[in-house]
């Protein structure tokens, strides 16, 4: 009897946890997307499902925005991310856990610190555009913060981390003697690569993709440090709706309609690329 | 390294299908130089079975690996059929590998597997399927076609990973230990099996392995490999019987090592007398006072309570253990000058055991069973 029970009671703690800090405010989030009222007289369940439609048509531009730089910053951590996690599984030799290291330095200092220093560096008459400017390579209104493609590009970095790690994990897991294989029946080095390494290593493309595009979707930090105006993400309209307008309703409902899209985006993904197979690889 | 032109010739066709000239290779590691093969000559048959046999950290992958091109010698030429192929890609050499861990292709189908290189070379659809049912037929697994490697068995999976190189029909196969990996059973049914399968194929197989009885078994001729060399090449009957060096003697089954000084000789014999009424006669050509060493098999060996009449090899010893091994026994014999001999006695009746431990007896052999080492 002890010995069937030992599993559960092994996993208590951890599902309490998440029951009391995940499942319990997931639950009044979703009631709070249904209320009406105000922070001054109090809020009230009244089953508003306008606020849904509200949200959707409030920030149909910020909604789609969000995701057009999610799926350009995943795609961008993918393509920078895959030769720098190819290099160390196959030619890190000895020092791949220092490669690794160094990748997660970063890491070490605030992520807000970061974006920040990046605003230092792209600045209108900071150190890398104004020498621009200076020698006449730049015209004097040329600027790089406060566009999409700062937004962009501060997502793509601090998010590439999780794209090398995954698919650094899924690479490494390649028995090089899959490669000589390949070259043996023939194969060219690209087609070794198109045929087996690339296949063998989606799970962890998809892991990555998993990790970078639903945070990358949701941040607001770049767009509040390097956007301007005409550069606002979903996520800055919901941490204002929650820590300026006080519109708790609003707010929640907007979350969840944008957890609602990236699941049924991520499903979508999942199903294009075969889940069965990719699942399969991974678990072999 | 003894003279490998002599031992053995290959079978078949005037054009060897694999030659090695003089090849070395040198692999640089943390700025030492370490020298993997010293020097190697050899020239494979067409159609032949041919073993590289020896410890591990011989050379014999590196061989293997050189013919296959993914490594290159440093010094040396590899012939595929007259070509040489020094610095040609392995993608660019009409010779196929099987794998020691299969190294099969997770995500694809057993037919996908076996196609990958036919599809490679652009052979047509039609001709892809009928050629991958054909070799799958011959491995024994036809229905499995939609398979993933990982829901086969061991066995399964090493035949996967012979129709994948067979299918392309290569000038020569190379066998890196593809057998290792299965239990006892299963390799010495598939040691048969690779034998027949090369008969029904007739492609040259060179075979890797450090199993003495897997080259034994399936080779026309093996080459023991030490240290970088060949130490001797020759068929397995020559191997065995004859083994060239104390190395060889000691890799290849048991072999009992005598040495001593040469008292008498003459008609192409010398004998060596290390006490009264014992001789070990060798057919050679050494002359008085030299000393020499030889071997001689366990089984060639009897072992009785009495001295033995005529003038064979007659030697004094006390045994000092005995085990009973089924099929034979094995005693272990102290000769009169220090010497340790194994025995193997056929079992041939049910009757007891010929001498037990502590027991003072004469072992006998026939001459013509002593070999001297490094003539």
């Amino acid at each position: 009897m002890r010995r069937r029970l030992a599993p559960y009671a092994l996993i208590l703690p951890g599902g309490l946890w998440l029951a009391i800090f995940f499942v319990v405010p997931m639950v009044v989030m979703l009631s709070f997307s249904l209320m009406q009222g105000d922070v001054v007289n109090g809020f009230s369940l009244t089953w508003h499902w306008q606020n849904y439609s509200e949200a959707l048509s409030d920030y149909d531009d910020q909604l789609i925005r969000s995701l057009v730089y999610g799926v350009i910053a995943t795609a961008a951590c993918i393509v920078l991310a895959y030769p720098v996690a190819y290099w160390i599984a196959f030619r890190g030799g000895a020092r791949k856990t220092t490669f690794l290291f160094l990748l997660l330095l970063p890491f070490f200092v605030s992520f807000v610190l970061r974006t920040f220093s990046w605003k230092f560096l792209l600045a209108d008459d900071g150190i890398v555009l104004s020498p621009l400017k200076h020698a006449g390579l730049l015209p004097q209104d040329f600027h790089v913060i406060a566009t999409g493609f700062a937004v962009v590009a501060g997502l793509t970095y601090n998010y590439l981390p999780f794209m090398v790690l995954p698919i650094y994990v899924a690479l490494e897991r390649v028995d090089p003697k899959m490669i000589e294989a390949a070259q043996d029946l023939y194969a060219s080095p690209a087609q070794a690569f198109a045929r087996v390494v690339f296949p063998l290593s989606l799970p962890g493309v998809f892991a990555g993709v998993l990790m970078t595009f639903v945070p990358v979707s949701a941040d607001y930090v770049n767009a509040t440090v390097l956007g301007g105006t005409n550069n606002t993400m979903i996520g800055n309209i919901i941490q204002n709706l929650y820590l300026v307008n006080n519109d708790y309703p609003q707010a929640a409902a907007l979350s969840f309609t944008l957890m609602a899209i990236l699941l049924i985006g991520i499903f979508l993904y999942a199903r294009a690329l075969g889940t069965e197979d990719v699942l399969e690889v991974a678990t072999r | 390294m003894t003279d490998t032109k002599e031992a053995g010739t290959p079978v078949g066709a005037d054009l060897a299908a694999i030659e090695l000239n003089g090849v070395k290779k040198t692999f640089h590691a943390h700025g030492d130089a370490v020298a993997a093969v010293k020097g190697i000559d050899v020239s494979i048959g067409e159609g032949e079975f041919f073993s590289l046999l020896g410890p591990s950290g011989c050379g014999k992958t590196t061989t293997m690996r050189m013919i296959a091109g993914f490594d290159e010698p440093t010094e040396g030429e590899v012939f595929l059929h007259g070509r040489n192929v020094v610095g040609v890609p392995p993608n660019k050499r009409d010779v196929n590998m099987v794998f020691q861990s299969y190294a099969l292709f997770p995500h694809m189908s057993v037919f996908e597997n076996v196609a990958f290189g036919l599809r490679r070379k652009g052979v047509a659809k039609s001709e892809v399927a009928r050629r991958v049912g054909e070799m799958l037929e011959i491995v024994d697994l036809k229905g499995r076609e939609k398979r993933r490697p990982r829901e086969l068995s061991g066995g399964q999976q090493q035949r996967v990973a012979l129709a994948r190189a067979l299918v392309n029909r290569p000038r020569a196969l190379l066998l890196d230990e593809p057998l290792g990996a299965l239990d006892l059973k299963l390799r010495q049914a598939m040691q048969v099996e690779l034998k027949r399968i090369q008969r029904e194929v007739g492609i040259t197989f060179v075979y890797v392995t450090h199993d003495q009885n897997e080259a034994l078994t399936m080779s026309d001729r093996i080459a023991v490999m030490n240290d970088g060399r060949i130490e001797q090449l020759g068929t397995p009957r020559e191997i065995y019987e004859r083994p060239a060096t104390t190395f060889v003697a000691g890799f290849i089954g048991t072999s009992n090592v005598l040495s001593g000084t040469v008292a008498r000789a003459g008609a192409g014999r010398a004998v060596i007398e290390p006490g009264l009424g014992e001789r070990i006669v060798v057919p050679c050509t050494a002359a008085p006072g030299e000393e020499i060493e030889l071997t001689v098999r366990p089984e060639k060996i009897d072992v009785r309570s009495d001295p033995p009449a005529g003038d064979g090899c007659a030697l004094r010893g006390t045994v000092t253990e005995v085990v009973y091994l089924g099929m034979f026994t094995n005693y272990n014999v102290t000769t009169s000058t220090g010497a340790e001999v194994v025995v193997f006695v056929q079992n041939v009746s049910s009757a007891d055991d010929v001498a037990t431990r502590g027991d003072s007896v004469w072992l006998s052999w026939d001459p013509r069973h002593s070999y001297v080492i490094g003539a």
